[in-house]
Parts: structure tokens; sequence; C-alpha cells
């Protein structure tokens, strides 16, 4: 099977904190790939170097066989044309009702008539179930259905690639069993490739074809969900069952807990 | 917000804005009254003192403002005060037109006041006036009147 | 020592800002296109913003601002005898210098604070980063057509502000004091120079515009995407823009009457 995402050798750091340390990932095409890992180990970060915004220190990031940092304005607009991107809490554009804001891409980007937009606008609010919404402006959604137009306009112009950074982020269980459906559903009927990146693990065991598991700007486990689940590795077995002590200790790295209460010897 | 709204209060706007540098320009300025947009002709007059004449002074005839003071230089040659007047076209003076400082009111400002002779030939770009007639300066005035006195004093004694 | 490389590191600072505020307002230049291919679509809502929504703070500081200068100028030029000339004194002051300034900086603190706050929420949702994912970009697509609805708007509002201000200085001097109508508008005429005064101060008003709108655009995008940093860019818009209004008033003040 050809890979529509290769990750190769990838080092960044912003500044001097380093964020990624050698990264190497394959997204096979008309798959859902899922990165997880802790708050800030660089998830987001890969996915924007996916998507062109961040170039890598070392190392190549190739979609579709382009390396995307070595591309112009222009190519680096086409490719992202066939990119779709559902952020963290959907990031609508605040001034323009749901329907303008899934119509936003078609109307920049292409000169189909009223009508025609009218009509795919309608066929993708549809798929997320939210024909009924599309006068209703971001402000009068709920965070669900805000997800929820937002995934529309992310599949507006039918991409090859979908990118969710933290879908599931402060959702209700409904909601987030909603989306993690549509993503599957979306996913194999448009024949797209989705990489997930979230650290709800029970949430998208559920509907991904592999996982990348990372911890501190290195992948340190892969495998099918099955795989991850009966990992024995101790990181991935304290993440995935949400255990509060392991390889991630508890406690903040501090002074000793005596002398921080000034016990024993700590005045002398 | 509807869009016609919106168009229309932008139209609203434009149109105010637009009619609010129309009224300052007719109204309150001067240039629906005089030449300053329109076609003009330079003259130079030379004077031993300017006193207080600034640049943008008018410059009057019979009362009327016909233009306006453009430049001042001194020339190191001659050691006089060169002014060069820009007039409106539609006013034409004859060659021999005197020009004078004088002073609107008791301690008003300094303007140029011309008082035309009687030649046929009109003045043209670029002319000089020979007639001139300096500033008065009120310490000269005042010093000339002292001295005068004291010389009025000494003859009768 | 300490003391000194903080010193040293503010400067650093303020010297790369500067360069990157630069570069920014070029490349809002360079990418205004889409502000005029798509004028009515894009650029009337931001003239909407900008300035319709200004109107009414023009309008009635503008009415107050001519009131006042009429009322104070009438008090001190009558001891001369020469109260006629309060048309003058409240025109000259308003196109020179209070109309640009003033209508500047009620601008930059109703429409630039509110460019900045839109900007910088823009940018802490995710919407600017989001619209470069769809490939839009967002300097011409959000950035450009703000910044001419801007600059158009504010020469505008100073003249609106200038002409509501004379009006001011008309209600106090002539209906309420009983200046002579005749001298009030004829002395004003003759001291108003239409390119030596309104030119100029409708120059000024441009260059204003110019001025608030980048700064204000600018400090919404470099906005930390955080409440509080766009709070901070929000207050920092009206300090940065009064500031620059003021010195760029001088500026432009000694280049263009210096003769006078």
């Amino acid at each position: 099977m050809e890979n529509l995402v290769e990750i190769k050798d990838v080092n960044f750091a912003y500044d001097v904190r380093p964020v990624l340390k050698g990264i190497n990932m394959t997204v096979p095409r008309g798959k859902i790939v899922a990165i997880m890992g802790l708050s800030g180990c660089g998830k987001t970060t890969i996915l924007r170097m996916i998507a062109g915004v961040l170039r890598p220190k070392t190392g190549t990031v190739k979609v579709a066989g382009r390396v995307m940092h070595q591309l112009d304005h222009e190519a680096l607009y086409a490719m992202r044309r066939k990119m779709g991107m559902l952020y963290q809490f959907g990031a609508l554009f605040t001034d323009l009702s749901a329907f303008d804001n899934v119509a936003f891409q078609m109307r920049e980007h292409t000169s189909l008539p009223e009508p025609m937009i009218q009509d795919l606008v309608m066929m993708k609010l549809h798929a997320v179930g939210l024909r009924g919404a599309q006068h209703m402006m971001p402000s009068e959604l709920s965070g669900g259905m805000a997800r929820r137009v937002a995934l529309a306009r992310a599949i507006a112009l039918d991409p090859t690639l979908i990118m969710y950074d933290e879908p599931f982020t402060g959702l209700d269980p409904i909601s987030m069993g909603v989306i993690s459906n549509l993503t599957r559903s979306l996913n194999d009927a448009l024949g797209a490739t989705s990489i997930i990146v979230t650290h709800d693990v029970q949430e998208s065991l559920k509907i991904v074809d592999y996982v990348y598991f990372m911890s501190d700007g290195m992948v340190v486990a892969q495998g099918t969900p099955d795989d991850i689940r009966n990992s024995k590795a101790p990181f991935v077995h304290q993440f995935v069952w949400g255990e509060m002590d392991g390889p991630m200790p508890f406690h903040y790295p501090g002074a000793p807990y005596a002398a921080d209460l000034e016990l024993e010897g700590a005045r002398a | 917000m509807d869009r016609t709204v919106l168009d229309a209060w932008v139209g609203i706007f434009v149109v105010v804005g637009i009619a609010a540098l129309f009224i300052l320009a007719l109204k309150v300025s001067n240039s629906g009254t005089t030449f300053s947009t329109g076609e003009t002709y330079r003259i130079t007059a030379e004077f031993d003192n300017i006193g207080g004449l600034k640049v943008r002074a008018p410059v009057k005839s019979s009362g009327v403002v016909v233009g306006r003071v453009s430049e001042i230089q001194f020339d190191s040659k001659k050691f006089v005060a060169r002014v060069i007047l820009t007039l409106d076209k539609r006013y034409e003076f004859p060659k021999d037109t005197s020009v004078s400082i004088l002073t609107s009111g008791l301690l008003g400002e300094q303007y140029i006041g011309l008082e035309a002779g009687g030649d046929t030939a009109m003045l043209k770009d670029g002319d000089s006036l020979k007639l001139t007639q300096s500033a008065v300066v009120l310490e000269k005035l005042i010093g000339q009147f002292l001295y005068n006195k004291a010389a009025e004093g000494g003859t009768t004694k | 020592m300490k003391g000194l490389r903080g010193i040293g590191n503010h400067v650093v600072g303020g010297v790369w800002r500067l360069g990157y505020a630069t570069r920014f307002f070029l490349v809002t230049l360079l990418r205004s296109a889409t502000s005029f291919r798509r004028f009515r679509g894009l650029t009337f809502r931001e003239i909407y913003f900008a300035g319709v929504l200004s109107l009414i703070i023009i309008i009635v500081s503008g009415l107050f601002v001519g009131m006042v200068l009429a009322l104070q100028g009438y008090e001190t030029l009558q001891r001369y005898g020469s109260s006629e000339a309060v048309g003058t004194l409240v025109a000259l002051s308003l196109v020179r210098e209070l109309g640009p300034v003033v209508a500047a900086l009620l601008f930059a603190s109703r429409a630039g604070s509110a460019m900045t706050a839109e900007i910088g929420l823009m940018k802490a949702t995710e919407q600017i980063s989001a619209m470069e994912m769809m490939a839009v970009d967002p300097i011409a697509r959000v950035i450009g057509p703000r910044f001419w609805g801007g600059v158009i708007s504010m020469p505008l509002l100073a003249a609106i502000f200038s002409a509501m201000g004379v009006f001011g200085g008309y209600l106090i001097a002539v209906v309420l004091i009983g200046v002579d109508e005749g001298a009030f508008w004829s002395q004003m005429q003759n001291a108003v120079d239409f390119r030596e005064d309104i030119v100029n101060g409708v120059i000024k008003s441009v260059v204003f515009g110019v001025a608030v709108t980048a700064i204000s655009l600018f400090e919404g995008y470099d906005a930390p995407p955080t409440a509080e940093g766009v709070s901070r860019a929000t207050t920092r818009t009206v300090v940065t823009s009064s500031l620059a209004i003021l010195g760029l008033d001088f500026i432009l003040t000694a280049f263009m009457f210096k003769g006078v």
C-alpha cells in the first residue's frame, strides 16, 4: 500500500528547546492513523509540519511524494487545498454563519455559481447532521455542533488528507461518539486519509487503524489498536489505563518534601 | 447584519465625509473666492525694508485681495529685500503700478498694496515693479519725530 | 550588570519588533490586490466597522470641541476687540491640528482597539491558522481589507470632525454670543487657505489613518494567542497609536507650516 505521508528523521526545535527528536512515521493511503502522547510532546507540531506551516530542522516531510518544505508559496497552497484540518475548538470564523463557514473555501478557491455552492454546502452539512443549523452563528452553536460544522468545513473541498487536532477535547460523551464515528465514516466515504492527534485513548482506539505513541519528542511505541491495548511497555500501559504514577511521575521534580516543609534540619 | 443595510450605511458615511470636505473647501477656506487654484503670474518688487511682512501675506488693490506674497529673499548685492508676488491672472496692472507695504489697523498684520499707474502696457509674468515704498517701521517713525522735535526746539531758542 | 542586560534585551527586542512590523506593513501593501478586487465584498464591511461605527463619537466630539474653542477664543479675543476673529481661530485650529489629531486619537481608541481585539481573538481561536490551512492568505483576506477600510475612513472622519467643529463654533459664536455672521465667515475664509490648510489637514489625516490602522493590525496579529495577550495588545494599540499620532503630527507640521 502506498504511503500518503512519510516523515523521515525529523528534528525540530522552537528556538533552542528541542521538540521533535528523530521522528519516523508513515501514513498509508485510506487509513486513519492516531498520534498519541501527553500534552506538549510535539504532536501538533507534526501536523503543522505536514501542512507546511513549520519546516523541520533536519529530515523531510513528504506528502504525496513531495517534500513540503521545498515547495514554493504557490505549490504549497495548492497542496493545502487537498488537506482539511479540524482544530481543537473548531476555529470557526466567528463573523460568518455556519453556512458561510462551510462555503468559505468554495468561494475563495472556486468560481462555482452560488446555487451550486448552496447544494454542496447542504450536502456537507447534511453529512454532519446540521443542515438545520445553517443560519446559526458560531456563538449560537454548542461545542459539539461547532466541532461538526468545523468538520463539514474541513471536508468542504473533498480533501485527500484530513487532519484532526485534538478533536475530542472538551466534548460530552455523546458528541464525542458522534465526532469519532463521523471521522471513520467520512474517511471511508471520501476515500480520504486521516491523521488524528489526540490524548483521548479509549475513544480513538475504537476507530483508528494504527497508532504512534510519542513521548518527549520521540516515537516510543507504535502498532495497531490491539497491540497498544496489550502493550507491556510501562509508559504505554500507564497512558492507556490512565494510571497516576508510573514512568511519568506524579510529582513534578522539586526539592525534597521534607525540605519544603522546613522539617528536620532545614533550618540548619 | 444585512448586506444591503451595511452597504447603505457605508454609502451614507462616504457621502457625508465628502460633503464635509466640500464644506471645508468652499465655506471655510478661501478657495472659492481667490486664485489659489487658478491661473497666476509672478511679479518681483524690491524694498529697502519690508518690516514684518511674511510669506502668504495678502496683496491688495483698493482693498480687494488680488494675490499673495509667495517668496521673500534678500539680495546680497544691492542689499535690498526682494519680494515675489503671485497675482491672479484675472487682475492686470499697468507697468508703472506703485507698490507699498501697508499695515491693517495700527498694529495689525502687514500686507502689500498696489496702486495702478497710467501706463498702457500691462505687467507680464516675471516683470519687476520699480516704484516701491518700504514698510513704515514704528521705531524709525518715533525716532524721526523726536529728532524733529529736538531740531525745532533748537531753532526756536 | 543584570539591569544593563535587561536594557540591552529591551533595545534589541524593540528593534526586532520594529523590523517585523515594517515587514508586516510592506507585505500587507503588496498583497492588497484582494482588497480592491473584492472591494464591495470585503472592504465595504471594514469601512462600516472602522468608519460608520465611529461616526457618532466623531460627530459629538467635533461639535463639542468646536463649541469649546469658540467660547475660549471669544473670551480672549474680545479683550482685544477682535471678537470676529473667533471664526478664524476655530477654523484654523480645527483644520490644521485638532481635526486630524483628535479624530485620529478617537479613531485609535474606537476602531483601532476593536481591530486589534478582533484580529487577536481570531488568532487565539486559531481562525487565522485555519485560514492559512485552507490555502487562503490571511494577510490578503483579513488584514488587507481592514487596512484599506481604515485608511479610507480616517480622512473622511477627520473632515466630518472639522466640519462639525466649525458648525459648533458657529453655534456658539454667532447664534449664542451674537458675533456678526458675515464677519465670522469672511474672516474665516480670508485666513484659511485651501491648499495650505485644508489639503495639508487631509494629508495629515491620511498619514494618521495609515499609522493607526497599521499599528492596530500589527498588534493584533502579533498578540500572544491568550486572553491576557489580546487585552495587552489592545492597550498597546491605543498607547502606541496615540504616541505615533502626536509624533507624526509634530514632524508633519514642521514640514508643512515652516514658512509661516
